[in-house]
């Protein structure tokens, strides 16, 4: 019969924890890429927290914007996975520390009920909400933040009738990040520097070579 | 419909000062001919397909082109699509396959996922339904595209004519560059059909966006030397990185300045002679018994052109935890991936082995080698003498597969379908020369050997091409014995015939208490189905017999079918049971 204990390690499973990951890909802008780039998480079971897809820096080059909860080992090798891909110009992870990011979230609010309540107005302002849109029968309000903070305000509303909510994928800038102009450039040519090809390893020598 | 050439020559006629294809100028042509012209440019000869509504416009301009391209009607697409793998895997050029929309492309996938994990380079081009009826649900309309898009390197829907050259440009450049793969391109009726100016066609060398092969870097190649060079008990293992890169010669030299005992995966098999003094044998679950245990042992364990598989490594946390790990490979995603690297030499083998090998120092490592020595005895005494001179009058798939190579001088190509006798015939099979091996590796396809070796026989004509295939594997695809038939393809079958579906059974046997589920298969009489097909054949039971009719087989002008009815419980050892680790490798059902 098959053993029971055997509970083997899956190679994707590597060491240390989970934690947030913003995988940054820049690509061409071709039908059917984010097929190619989704199933390479859903293959492996992985879920996908949010995901934005934008134009960039640079003029032709798309840049995917991917939030996974995943360990550091399982990140990597998923984003040696999607530069595989022949329309993938570079894919680069990072985590929270490393990134600029932010998330748009609506809210639809009844007019009237922030009308009369003036602690809602002093709440909205306090959690730096935008008037969109006014009308007679309904607000909507927007608020650029973390998680955190457009969460905070769903809590905050709801007792006064929030209508709808939604929040947008994340969007990340790269604290470290030169931008792709430079890169891109590189790609172009048929023998790329060694700026196009990064090497991970030599860029950790002494913690590779254990001899 | 015409072809190109005629169209220039009608063109010149009516108008003889209209500027031609070539000249500068462009020339008005169908999608179709285009299609056919950059196959043409590419250098290529045959077409393993199967026609269909949605591909017909390909088709009728195929018919204008029947002196240039070779067209193989298969029986069944799946067929044509093994065809240009074997085609591909032993002529080392792009398989080409066509089929029609739907079924035909659907039917495509099993031999795209073999196709992609194996680094096959192949094109395929679909028909699809008019572009205007895309998402309609259409008569024959599949999301080809979003079907295949996990089993292909690249895929890609044209749906304007004035695309084609430029993407089957790229299509082949893909395919066939970097670690190689498979790419689906499909067609709309209307892009075929659609007249446009041509410009001609220009090869594809660069895309932006693709990196084909990493740069070198000399350091990690230092490094490796290094760590080579400071070895004691240095082993090499090889995949079809070697053949793929048509590196075999720089890789033999490599192991031969270094002195490297060298075992390959069974994808690597046949890159160096299976008798040179530096091959320890076959890796894997079946491999031989001294390159599993041994890989245990090493100091320094070189990867070339293979990806740990877990055929290969078995259980991972016991897999070569003491050795220093160096990984030559084209793929940066196989860095890793698998196994931990100690020192990663990314890019092409034809390049990273000359660089290694003049940074080696000339060894030998007698004591070492003499351990592989030791195993290969063991296992003689324990496996293989009973496999190859049996002592009962049952047959057995290694005698058979013995006398193959007497009578081959190991010349033949030996194409393998998936089960007992894959592994047998690749534990036993004696290779000279290089891209002799055909077989489905990764994906573990039945059916696969007889499509397959057709395509193996058009890929290199000169050579025997041998089909071992197994009862259940050879019902799978039978009806390319049509294709046999009809295109007088000359390929030696030979079917060993246990009776079961003996892989799953050994199994069963040694894992599920002899619970033999749906193993046991009836089959119909080979030699008739042969007949039929008026192809000749023979069924042996007795070994008396066997030699004769093996020699019959091999000297029959054009294909032959040749039937040995072998042991019914027969099991293939050495053996790594799931689960265990490489060392753990036993030698007879006793010790599982």
């Amino acid at each position: 019969m098959i053993e029971k204990n055997n509970a083997l390690k899956h190679p994707l499973s590597g060491v240390g924890g989970k934690q947030e990951y913003t995988i940054t890909v820049y690509t061409e802008n071709q039908i059917g890429l984010l097929n190619r780039i989704a199933i390479i998480f859903s293959r492996r079971k992985i879920n996908i927290e949010s995901l934005n897809t934008s134009p960039s820096e640079v003029d032709s080059v798309h840049r995917f914007t991917i939030v996974i909860n995943e360990t550091e080992d399982v990140v990597r090798k998923l984003c040696r996975q999607i530069e595989k891909q022949v329309e993938v110009l570079k894919a680069y992870y990072n985590t929270n520390e490393e990134i600029i990011w932010q998330e748009l979230a609506l809210y639809k609010v009844p007019t009237d009920i922030i009308a009369e309540e003036v602690k809602v107005e002093r709440l909205l302002r306090e959690h730096g909400a935008k008037a969109v849109v006014i009308r007679k029968d309904y607000t909507v309000f927007e608020v650029a933040g973390q998680r955190e903070e457009t969460d905070g305000l769903i809590k905050v509303l709801a007792p006064y009738g929030l209508i709808e909510f939604v929040r947008s994928a994340r969007v990340a800038i790269i604290k470290k990040s030169d931008g792709f102009h430079k890169k891109l450039n590189e790609f172009e040519y048929k023998e790329p520097g060694e700026d196009a090809s990064e090497n991970e390893f030599l860029n950790q020598n002494e913690s590779v070579f254990s001899m | 419909m015409q072809t190109l050439e005629k169209i220039k020559e009608t063109t010149k006629e009516q108008s003889p000062k209209a500027p031609l294809a070539g000249g500068g100028g462009a020339i008005s042509i169908s999608g179709s001919v285009a299609v056919l012209e950059a196959l043409i440019a590419e250098n290529v000869t045959t077409i393993f397909g199967y026609p269909g509504g949605a591909i017909m416009p390909i088709y009728d301009a195929l018919y204008d082109y029947a002196d240039k391209l070779n067209h193989i009607l298969v029986r069944h697409e799946q067929g044509g699509i093994h065809a240009g793998q074997g085609y591909a895997r032993t002529s080392g050029d792009v398989g080409v396959v066509f089929a029609t929309s739907g079924p035909g492309a659907t039917n495509l996938v099993t031999g795209l996922a073999d196709a992609m994990i194996d680094s096959t380079p192949l094109v395929c081009i679909t028909g699809q339904v008019f572009a205007h009826l895309l998402g309609t649900d259409a008569f024959q309309e599949t999301d080809v595209i979003n079907i295949t898009t996990p089993v292909t390197k690249w895929n890609y829907q044209v749906t304007d004519a004035t695309e084609i050259p430029a993407v089957l440009a790229k299509a082949f450049y893909i395919a066939k560059s970097g670690r190689p793969g498979p790419v689906l391109i499909d067609i709309t009726k209307n892009a075929q059909l659609q007249i446009f100016d041509y410009e001609g066609y220009t090869k594809c060398n660069h895309i932006r966006s693709y990196r084909p092969s990493p740069i070198v870097r000399k350091e990690y190649v230092e490094a490796a030397a290094k760590l080579i060079n400071e070895a004691e008990r240095p082993f090499v293992i090889f995949g079809q990185g070697v053949i793929l890169g048509k590196a075999e010669k720089e890789f033999k030299a490599f192991i031969e300045k270094a002195g490297i005992p060298s075992a390959w995966t069974i994808m690597g098999m046949s890159a160096i002679p299976t008798d040179h003094p530096l091959a320890v044998g076959m890796l894997g679950m079946h491999g031989n018994y001294g390159p599993n245990l041994l890989t245990n042992e090493c100091d320094v364990l070189i990867a070339v052109g293979m990806r740990f598989d877990d055929r290969v490594t078995g259980r991972l946390d016991k897999y070569a935890r003491q050795a220093k790990v160096i990984h030559l490979d084209i793929d940066p995603a196989e860095i890793d991936k698998n196994v931990k690297t100690t020192v990663p030499v990314w890019g092409d083998c034809k390049e990273t082995l000359p660089m290694l090998t003049a940074l080696v120092e000339q060894k030998v490592y007698p004591r070492w080698l003499q351990k592989f020595a030791n195993c290969r005895d063991k296992e003689q005494e324990k496996v293989i003498k009973e496999e190859l001179d049996p002592t009962t009058d049952i047959l057995t798939m290694g005698e058979v597969i013995k006398l193959v190579n007497e009578l081959t001088n190991g010349d033949a190509i030996i194409v393998t379908d998936v089960g007992q006798h894959q592994m047998v015939a690749c534990r036993y099979a004696k290779y000279n020369q290089t891209k002799s091996n055909v077989t489905s590796g990764g994906l573990g396809t039945m059916g696969f050997a007889l499509p397959a070796a057709i395509g193996a026989k058009f890929g290199d004509p000169k050579r025997i091409v041998v089909a071992v295939i197994g009862d259940g594997g050879f019902q799978m695809t039978l009806q390319e014995l049509g294709t046999i038939m009809q295109f007088n393809v000359d390929v030696k079958i030979l079917i060993l015939n246990n009776e079961f579906l003996g892989m799953v059974r050994q199994w069963q046997e040694l894992f599920h208490e002899k619970r033999y589920s749906f193993t046991d298969i009836t089959s119909p009489d080979f030699v008739q189905v042969a007949k039929a097909y008026r192809i000749e054949g023979k069924s042996v039971k007795e070994r008396k017999d066997l030699k004769g009719a093996l020699t019959e087989m091999l000297n029959h002008k054009g294909s032959y079918l040749l039937e040995v009815m072998v042991g019914k419980e027969n099991n293939v050892f050495p053996m790594v049971p799931q689960g265990k680790g490489v060392a753990e490798v036993v030698l007879s059902k006793e010790e599982v």
